[in-house]
Parts: C-alpha cells; sequence; structure tokens
C-alpha cells in the first residue's frame, strides 16, 4: 500500500464472507492497544467476549443459523461472523455531544477520543447507535477503536488488519476499500451468493461508514440499525430528523405503554433473580 | 505436506478431511480462501461438525467420525465406475499395471497373510508376480493387475454403501463425487487437506492412504494445486519427524535398525526398498547405505571405520514398540523407573488419562523440561489423585520457551526456517538441548569412571561443539547437513554423501541447507519482490528459506508433467522439459535433472521401488489397499463384513498386558464422540496466555441440539460425559453443527469434545481433562491412538 497520508480519509472495509471467526483481530488489538481485556467469562462457547466495550474494541460476533441437514453450504452465509469495530461515522453522534471537545475527527478522518481531553461523562456512550463506547473502570474515561491513531501516524495499518488471515478486515483510502467492496458484491452476485451486501459504504448509514461491512444477512441480524433508522436527528437533515421525531414520539408512547405494564407485576420479575437467558441477544 | 500452503492456491476443489484448518491454521487458511476467491475453487468439507471451516466451504458434509476410507473408497469407486481416472497418468505414474502375486486374497473383512497368534498381518504376502531378474511383470489387462484388484475390491463402496457407513445421504455425496470425478481431467486439479482427524484412529494410516489413492487415479499427486496435504499440528512437528521424533526411524526417515541385524549390510538388505524395473531409479533404496554411513560417521566420527561397520552395532537395536502409548504402557507394568518430558504434557496428550497418570505414579521419578508448569509436573494434584498416595518423585527443570531462542521451524510444506531469539531466557531456565548436553556428559563421566557393561555407545559418541555443555542451534544445524570429512567443507546436496566414510550428515534430507555459503533458511526472498524472486511466477520463491528435499517445493513432481515432458496443464507448470537446454526447468525436479523423455526414460517416481505411485502397497500394516473399519468402539457393525468389524491389526495394549477390558459398548455408552481443538488456544500452553483464555475460558462439549431437547440440556449446563475409561463435568455447548446421523438405518449423535483444558493455568478452576475419555488402543502401523472415535454417555448434572 502506499504510504498512509494525513489528509486522506482511511477506513476499514470488513468482509464478513470471508470471516473464519479466529479472533486474531481481538486479540492484535489488545496488545498493541495494551488492553488487558476482561476478567474471562463463559459466554456461549464461541463468544465469550460478548461486545464491544472499553477492552474489546474488536469483537468477533457469531450467528448461527446453522440447519439442522447433513449437508450444509457454508459460504459464509450459514454460521455469520463478523468482526465488529467502531464505524468511524461521517455523522457521528459521540462526536456531536461529547461536551469537551475530547472526542474529534483525526487527519486520517477516523473519529479519536483524546483520553487527555476526557472527562468521562459518559455521554457519547448513550449517544453511539451502535454500543461502541464504554468506560474504562480504572481511567474513568471513555474507550473505543482508535483506528490504530498511532500506528497510522508511524505508516502502519491498523493491528487488527495485519492480523487478519483471511483478509476481511481490509484497512486503506476509503475511496479504494468502497471500489473494492462494491466488486466483491458483485462478484458474489454472479457466483450466486445473493445475500451479500454492503453497509455503510456509501452516505445512507449515518452519513457514510470509513468502517463498512459486507452483510451476509439483513444488518438487524448483525443488531445493526438497517437504513430507515441509521439516522442523526440533525437540522440539515430533515427526513432524518422528521423519522427521528417520528421514533422519539412512538418511543415515548411505548414508555407509557411499558410503565402502565409494569404496574401488574408478573412472577419473573417479581423473584428478581431470573438468570439471562443464553439465547437473548448481548445488549 | 507433498505440496505446501501457499500452493493450494492452485486448486480447482478442495476436499478437506479430518481438518478444520480455519480454525486450527487460519493463517495457512488464507491459501485455501485465495483459491476460493481468485479462481472461484469449491471446498468441500467432510467433518462431523459443522465448524468455522465449513461456515466459509462451499459444501460441508456431515460425515460419522472415522469412516473417511468409506467417503475416499466410494470416490474411488465412482471415479472407476465412471472411467473418470486420469488413464494416461495411471498408466505412466502408478503401479496400476502391475501385476499381483496370485496368493492376494481379500474375503470377509480380512487379507491374506494374517497370523492369529500375532494379531498382525505379514505384509510381504502382498507383493508383484516378478520375472527371474526380480523385475515386477506389467500387464494392465490381467485380472489380477493393480487395477483390476483394486476395481474389485472397491466396486462394494457404493453409493448406498457409503451412505450406510458415513451418514452422508447419496444423492450429496454424488453431487461431490462428480465435481471429484471432474479433477481427473488435466486441465482441472484437486488437493486433499488433511490433519489429525485423519490420523487418530486404529485405521489412521488407511484413512489417508485412501486419500492418496484417490490422488493418484486423479493424476492429481505431484502437480501444483494437488497432492495430499498434511497440516501438521505445531509450528515444528514436521521438523520432529524429520529427525526422527517417532521410535522407528532415524533421522531422514531411515529405519531403526532391528534385532538380528548383525551388520550394515543386514541393516540396508531388511530396510531399503528394491529395485522392481529395469528402469525405477529407486533413488532411496540405491543410497539407503551411503545416508546411513554418513549418519554414523556424524554420530560417532572418528570411531565409526569401515572395518567395525562405522559403529553400526553401536545402535539400539529394539525388540519392542517404543512408541506413545508403548511408554506409558511399560510404566503400568512396572518396567519402567523414571521418565523425561520435554516440549510436551504427558498427562494431558496421552490416550486414557486416568491410565496415564497411574502409569505416571508407578515411576520412581518423573523429570519435566517446560517453561511453565505443566499437568505433569502437577499430576499427582490432578482432579481424583489423592497426593499423599504418589510416590514418584518429580523434578521441575525451567526451560526456554521457542521465544528465547534460534533455531529453526520446519512447516507443513517442509519449509525450514530459520528465527532469531526474541527474548533473553528468564531466571534460571535453560534450553532443552543444553539441559540434554548436560545430563548425556555427565552420563558419559559416569561410564568413563565405572565402565558398566557396554560403555562404547555412549563414550564414543561426538559432540563437536565449542562449548559441548552448550551446543549452538547454528553448530548443530551445520552438523546435520553434513560436510566431506576429506575437505572439511559442508556439503550442497545429498548426492554428494559417500558410503566409504568420507562424508557425515545428521540427516540426510536436510544436506544443502546450510552450504558453505551460509543458512539458506534465514533467506527472506519472498513477496516483497515476486517478479525477480517467483520466477516462475507458480509461487515457488526458491529464495525463501529452504525446503527439504533439495528446496524442492513440490514432491513428485515428475508426474506434474506428461511423458513427453509438457505440463498436463501449462497454466499450471511443475517441471517441463526444455529440449534446447536438455534440461528439467521449473520448480527443483523431482527427478535426474538432465534425463531427457522418452521410452527408456527413468521412471517417474524416483523414491519407490517400482519407480511410480502405489495404488497397492506393502508398505503398511493393515493391508495393501485401504478397507473401511470401523473404530474399536463402535455403534454399528462393519456393514461392509459385520463379523470382522474393527480392523483385526490395532494394537490392544490392555487385552496384550492382561490388563482388564477398558472398552465400552453402544448399550452403555450410546453416543459417538471425537476430539478436537479450538482457533482460540494451542493445545494446553495457552492456559498460560491472558488474552486466549479470556477468548476461551472454560472447559466445554458441544452437544446436538436434539439430543440436548431428550436430555433436558441448555447451553451453559453442566453436563456429565463419561466414557468406559472417565468422565468430564463441564459445560454443555447445545448446538445444530452437530447433528444426528442415520447410519445403517440406525440414528447416531456425536458429541463434540474441545481438549484444551486441564488443572494447570490462569483459570485455575479445577478442570477436567478430555483424554480421560479417550481409548487405550493404536493404529496398526504408526501405534497412533484413536483420539477421533469413541463411546460417551452425557447426562446433565
Amino acid at each position: 500500500m502506499a504510504r498512509i497520508t494525513p489528509g486522506q480519509a482511511y477506513g476499514f472495509f470488513t468482509d464478513t464472507s470471508v470471516c473464519i471467526g479466529c479472533k486474531a483481530c481481538e486479540v492484535a488489538c489488545k496488545e498493541w492497544n495494551e488492553l488487558p481485556g476482561n476478567e474471562p467469562v463463559f459466554g456461549d462457547g464461541y463468544d465469550n467476549t460478548g461486545s464491544l466495550d472499553a477492552q474489546n474494541w474488536r469483537h468477533v460476533q457469531f450467528i448461527d443459523n446453522v440447519p439442522d441437514e447433513t449437508s450444509g453450504t457454508g459460504q459464509g452465509k450459514a454460521w455469520l461472523m463478523m468482526s465488529d469495530v467502531c464505524k468511524h461515522c461521517q455523522h457521528a453522534s459521540c462526536m456531536e455531544v461529547c461536551p469537551t471537545g475530547a472526542i474529534i475527527r483525526t487527519e486520517f478522518d477516523s473519529v479519536f477520543i483524546q483520553p487527555d481531553v476526557c472527562n468521562g461523562c459518559r455521554n457519547c456512550i448513550a449517544a453511539c447507535p451502535y454500543d461502541v463506547i464504554a468506560q474504562d473502570e480504572h481511567k474513568g474515561v471513555a474507550q473505543k477503536c482508535t483506528l490504530c491513531y498511532d500506528r497510522l501516524q508511524g505508516d502502519m495499518e491498523p493491528a487488527c488488519a495485519k492480523a487478519c488471515p483471511t483478509e476481511s478486515i481490509q484497512f486503506g483510502p476509503v475511496e479504494e476499500l468502497q471500489r473494492a467492496a462494491r466488486q466483491r458484491v458483485s462478484d458474489l452476485h454472479d457466483q450466486g451468493v445473493t445475500e451479500a451486501r454492503l453497509y455503510g459504504e456509501d452516505d445512507s448509514i449515518y452519513g457514510g461508514l470509513n468502517a463498512f461491512f459486507l452483510l451476509m444477512d439483513e444488518p438487524e441480524a448483525y443488531k445493526l440499525p438497517n437504513e430507515q433508522n441509521a439516522v442523526l436527528p440533525r437540522r440539515n437533515n430533515v427526513p432524518g430528523y422528521l423519522g427521528t421525531l417520528g421514533t422519539a414520539v412512538l418511543a415515548v408512547l411505548g414508555g407509557l405503554i411499558a410503565l402502565r405494564r409494569r404496574r401488574e407485576p408478573t412472577p419473573a420479575t417479581s423473584s428478581g433473580t431470573t438468570p439471562p437467558d443464553p439465547e437473548a441477544g448481548d445488549e | 505436506m507433498t505440496n505446501h500452503w501457499r500452493d493450494i492456491r492452485h486448486a480447482d476443489l478442495i476436499l478437506v478431511n479430518g481438518a478444520n484448518p480455519a480454525e486450527a491454521h487460519p493463517v495457512g487458511f488464507r491459501w485455501l480462501m485465495r483459491a476460493k476467491l481468485d479462481r472461484g475453487a469449491k471446498i468441500i468439507h467432510a467433518d462431523p461438525r459443522f465448524t468455522r471451516t465449513s461456515a466459509v466451504a462451499d459444501t460441508h458434509l456431515r460425515i460419522r467420525t472415522g469412516t473417511d476410507v468409506a467417503y475416499f473408497g466410494g470416490l474411488i469407486n465412482y471415479v472407476l465406475e465412471n472411467d473418470l481416472y486420469h488413464k494416461e497418468y495411471v498408466e505412466f505414474a502408478t503401479n496400476a499395471g502391475l501385476v499381483i502375486k496370485d496368493n492376494y486374497q481379500f474375503q470377509d473383512g480380512m487379507f491374506n497373510g494374517f497370523d492369529e497368534a500375532t494379531g498382525a498381518y505379514d505384509p510381504t504376502a502382498w507383493t508383484y508376480e516378478t520375472d527371474d531378474e526380480g523385475n515386477a511383470e506389467v500387464d494392465i489387462d490381467h485380472p489380477r493387475s493393480v487395477l483390476n484388484l483394486m476395481r474389485e475390491h472397491y466396486s462394494r463402496y457404493t453409493p448406498e454403501m457409503v451412505e450406510r457407513i458415513t451418514g452422508i445421504p447419496q444423492g450429496q455425496f454424488l453431487e461431490v463425487a462428480k465435481l471429484v470425478g471432474e479433477t481427473g481431467r488435466p486441465e482441472k486439479v484437486m488437493t486433499i487437506v488433511y490433519a489429525v482427524g485423519l490420523t487418530h484412529h486404529t485405521t489412521g494410516v488407511q484413512l489417508i492412504r485412501s486419500g492418496a489413492v484417490l490422488q493418484l487415479l486423479l493424476g492429481n499427486m505431484g502437480r501444483p494445486g494437488g497432492g495430499m496435504n498434511a497440516e501438521r499440528g505445531h509450528a515444528n512437528i514436521q521438523g520432529n519427524t524429520d529427525h526422527a521424533i517417532s521410535w522407528d526411524i532415524l533421522p531422514g526417515y531411515l529405519r531403526i535398525p532391528a534385532p538380528g541385524q548383525r551388520n550394515l549390510d543386514d541393516y540396508v538388505k531388511q530396510s531399503a526398498s528394491k529395485k522392481l524395473r529395469p528402469n525405477a531409479v529407486n533413488f532411496f533404496g540405491e543410497n539407503y547405505r551411503k545416508f546411513m554411513v554418513s549418519l554414523l560417521k556424524s554420530w560417532y566420527g572418528d570411531a565409526a571405520t569401515k572395518d567395525n561397520e562405522f559403529a553400526f552395532d553401536r545402535l539400539p537395536k529394539p525388540a519392542a514398540n517404543a512408541s506413545w502409548i508403548s511408554i506409558f504402557d511399560q510404566a503400568l507394568q512396572g518396567r519402567m523407573e523414571g521418565l523425561i518430558l520435554s516440549g510436551m504434557t504427558a498427562t494431558s496428550i496421552g490416550p486414557d488419562s486416568n491410565q496415564v497418570l497411574e502409569a505416571l505414579s508407578r515411576l520412581k521419578w518423573l523429570c519435566v523440561m517446560d517453561p511453565f508448569r505443566t499437568t505433569s509436573s502437577e499430576f499427582w494434584n490432578a482432579p481424583g489423585m489423592n497426593p499423599a498416595k504418589v510416590q514418584t518423585e518429580v523434578f521441575m527443570l525451567p526451560a526456554t520457551h521457542w521465544i528465547e531462542k534460534d533455531g529453526s521451524f520446519t512447516n507443513s510444506g517442509r519449509w525450514v526456517q530459520w528465527k532469531d531469539q526474541v527474548l533473553p531466557p528468564e531466571g534460571e531456565a535453560r534450553h532443552d538441548h543444553w539441559i540434554l548436553a548436560e545430563l548425556f556428559l555427565r552420563v558419559r563421566e559416569l561410564y568413563e569412571a565405572q565402565g558398566g557393561r557396554y560403555p562404547d555407545p555412549v563414550r564414543e559418541l561426538t559432540m563437536p561443539y565449542k562449548d559441548p555443555r552448550k551446543p549452538q542451534l547454528d553448530e548443530i544445524a551445520r552438523e546435520i547437513n553434513g560436510s566431506s570429512l576429506r575437505t572439511g567443507k559442508r556439503l550442497e546436496t545429498f548426492a554428494a554423501l559417500a558410503d566409504d566414510g568420507t562424508t557425515a550428515a545428521g540427516d540426510w534430507i536436510y544436506t544443502g541447507h546450510y552450504p558453505e555459503s551460509g543458512n539458506l533458511a534465514k533467506r527472506r526472498e519472498g513477496v516483497q519482490d515476486p517478479e525477480k524472486n517467483d520466477p516462475t511466477g507458480m509461487g515457488f520463491y526458491p529464495n525463501w528459506a529452504w525446503s527439504w528435499p533439495a528446496n524442492r517445493r513440490v514432491l513428485y513432481n515428475r508426474a506434474s508433467a506428461d511423458p513427453q515432458g509438457r505440463p498436463w496443464d501449462p497454466k499450471r507448470p511443475g517441471i517441463s522439459w526444455d529440449a534446447a537446454a536438455r534440461a528439467w526447468v521449473g520448480d527443483v525436479p523431482d527427478y535426474p535433472p538432465d534425463a531427457a523423455p522418452g521410452a527408456d526414460a527413468p521412471l517417474p517416481f524416483i523414491m519407490t521401488g517400482e519407480g511410480l505411485g502405489r495404488l497397492f502397497s506393502n508398505g503398511v500394516a493393515d493391508g495393501p489397499f485401504p478397507e473401511h473399519y470401523e473404530p474399536i468402539e463402535s455403534p454399528v457393525r462393519n456393514p461392509l463384513h459385520p463379523e470382522v468389524s474393527a480392523t483385526p491389526a490395532a494394537f490392544l495394549y490392555d487385552k496384550k498386558a492382561g490388563r482388564p477390558n477398558r472398552f465400552g459398548t453402544s448399550a452403555d455408552y450410546p453416543y459417538v464422540a471425537t476430539s478436537y481443538r479450538l482457533t482460540e488456544h494451542e493445545h494446553y500452553v495457552t492456559q498460560n496466555v491472558e488474552h486466549l483464555v479470556q477468548l476461551q475460558p472454560e472447559a466445554f462439549v458441544e452437544v446436538p441440539t436434539e439430543l440436548a431437547r431428550e436430555k433436558g440440556i441448555e447451553t451453559g449446563d453442566r453436563v456429565r460425559v463419561s466414557s468406559k475409561r472417565g468422565k468430564l463435568e463441564v459445560r454443555a455447548v447445545v448446538t445444530r453443527r452437530l447433528g444426528p446421523l442415520q447410519v445403517d438405518g440406525k440414528k447416531i449423535y456425536q458429541i463434540g469434545i474441545p481438549i484444551h483444558w486441564g488443572f494447570v493455568g490462569i483459570n485455575t478452576g479445577q478442570h477436567w481433562l478430555a483424554n480421560a475419555l479417550t481409548p487405550f488402543v493404536g493404529d496398526a502401523s504408526s501405534r497412533t491412538p484413536e483420539f477421533k472415535a469413541f463411546l460417551v454417555d452425557i447426562e446433565k448434572m
């Protein structure tokens, strides 16, 4: 790759159709960024990381749709694996809500939290639509993927992309990645893999994601907001604004209904010791 | 591997059997993905489980564990029945046309030559018809030609039979068979990738051979993008094998001498292959003595002379098998005093770990050389053990980790790659080879002081290092390469080795990796400049490290070209004959470099006595053609021959030693189990790595959804899995990735058992050893344990 040059937009193209769920990205990220990681917890056998948080800036999701048959097609669509990461949104809500100016857009067009400016207010954590950010319990600051800002400054690609053995995680100038991604999705369609689709490579998702994806199912299957929902309330974004307003109204109504229901106690909630359902999504 | 990792990208079709490369070899797996992405190759994964490899494969076939001979046999039958084999290749490069002696027989599951008393076959009962000069008769139309015997043998492996044995429905099998059959055409090529999922069975050697036979029939052996490719389980397992980690070989795959061999003549006569065709090169057989004498000169130096048969009588000639299970069998029988473990943990890696723990308890002492505490150094503290009752004295010697030393790794593709020391050793840690050198020198001092019954083998052994107590790996690499004892110069090729005592080489297949010009394993002329570094464009990168033998990248590559020397597929040449230059060009030829094609040309497989690839072989202990046998513990009788269900040649240690039977039946243990690794751990050592323990913190077993429903088991529940030998109490992961199979009319469930946990490491809960479940039984040829197929029961705790 040509030299990594300030002034140009860089990002990730994560092609989930070739992800093998090896988690080299998770480990490489922790090693480079000196993240000690969380206490070991048994999740479901394959995903024991659970979610993106202050210690996990890459997280491989496993979505098991394997049919109960003796023969199946893999092709990346039966057991979905997706290395999730901060999307480095063009319309970055975290940046919008940060009161101290700790969150900046860097010379590589990435979204970066300056740890020495962050005051730990948690606004960004609530604002991020992807649940990417979390507070480091020891340092008291918000943390997430930096697109390996320090490596980019030294002309090195991010650790996760460097470690990925199948080129599921590709790093480069966003425009080049977009071209490669469109080619890849077209090749897959030619091969009859019609499930393949891009997510965030154009401006339909939060104005465009610098870290975008090739997915093998609907975005919702990966707990990603779809095109209709992935817009920020902005004055210069009238449809989005109205859409969000509508969503907000519905949410308030929903909340009121939920409150009414909560007044009628059920055995499950009154006991207060219901174990978490292992099948349920990890919020 | 016959080929190498990068070469897999040349394949049109990739069969993955007994392997899970996406999880166990994620970095090498990139080449399978390149084949898929760049050339639209198809990946067919036949595995009991839908794994992370299946997730990106084109087709996953759920196969009952241990039945791959039936699968490959079915493919062989399909290829023969439909005339899809590569005829020109088969006639040119295989022993299809050779005629077998009329005593050959296969009936009701038994080959001829079986001795009931010893429970073993005599492989010399399977031989060719020969003329007076010892040349094998050739007549492909003869009723007893290898091809015709093979047709008969595999005619039983119909798609119906494949389904009955493996559980793969006929329709799905035939779809795959069609793709496989297409690769019999010269412009197509298929590779087979396998790992210990084929090896770890009582039929392990035959499981692998059945794939190799299929590859020979389709003309895929020796070609770029083809071959039979073993993925090795550690960074340097290939190097271990090359340098004789197995008890029955010396370095460079020379046989261990046997009792009764009084001199080199006896040894060579009984060990080297004989020339069976007039134009066979029989390179290995013809040069056996040179390699052996050079090895003896390397070990015994001036003490090895022509007059004393080059110290041949200094070598041990073991009368008994000394393979892995045999060691613990001997300890159980009270015949061993002590044991030194280096570079692995016996408690975790052997079958039937409760019996292994018992064996270790019967030792007087155990010495563990390791960078970390292991389940062996702490064996007395295993769950269920009473430390007060263990009298074994345990010595823990801190050894360096590989990151704390230099040296070479030989990868699956036979590349010898030198690495540097990254960190200095910690504390009092010493290199394993320094510990062994120190031990050796002290033992030698004792022999010198006290004499002893036969001190020469120890007293005369050379230690030609600057500091014999601290040999440098660079010195050892030079010694392995070998040199001329006349000039003192290191040799460039094993062709220069002699049998008159004028050369020495520690491992002839490595001769040439460290010539006078320097250590070629350090070379790194790679993808930074493909045009310069990969002149053929085939990815051989001849100046990247060094590949044994002779820096050859694809073995048997003479078979990549037709009899006239033209590549079968000009787009994917291995080697080709350049008539103008009168030389083979491309890869380093596996052939005399200037032997022109023609009727009298040397035969293509230069290492065998026949000069041909062996569809029929007497180099294995349990039959000249691979035959399906059930695992020792199986839920069904063998549908092919119910009376001889499992292989009659498997080695039953407990029975032979008079210990009680430790095999279960499906009445008590109704489910089939198989053991395996996960991508997040490397065997047991990564229980010391924080980030990997976080990724995979706790032992579990995988249970099919339907069975789990019957048993009321949910993901995260604790379950007890038991076999006749032991039990695990671990968490359950309920999944459809393992499902039921219909085998011979019976519904079979398979349970998956990852192996990585024990009772030592960061997450120090008292975990159980997966091998508590596995049976103490070995393959007939290799004595490899049957880790991959056994019977268990499961219950919710």
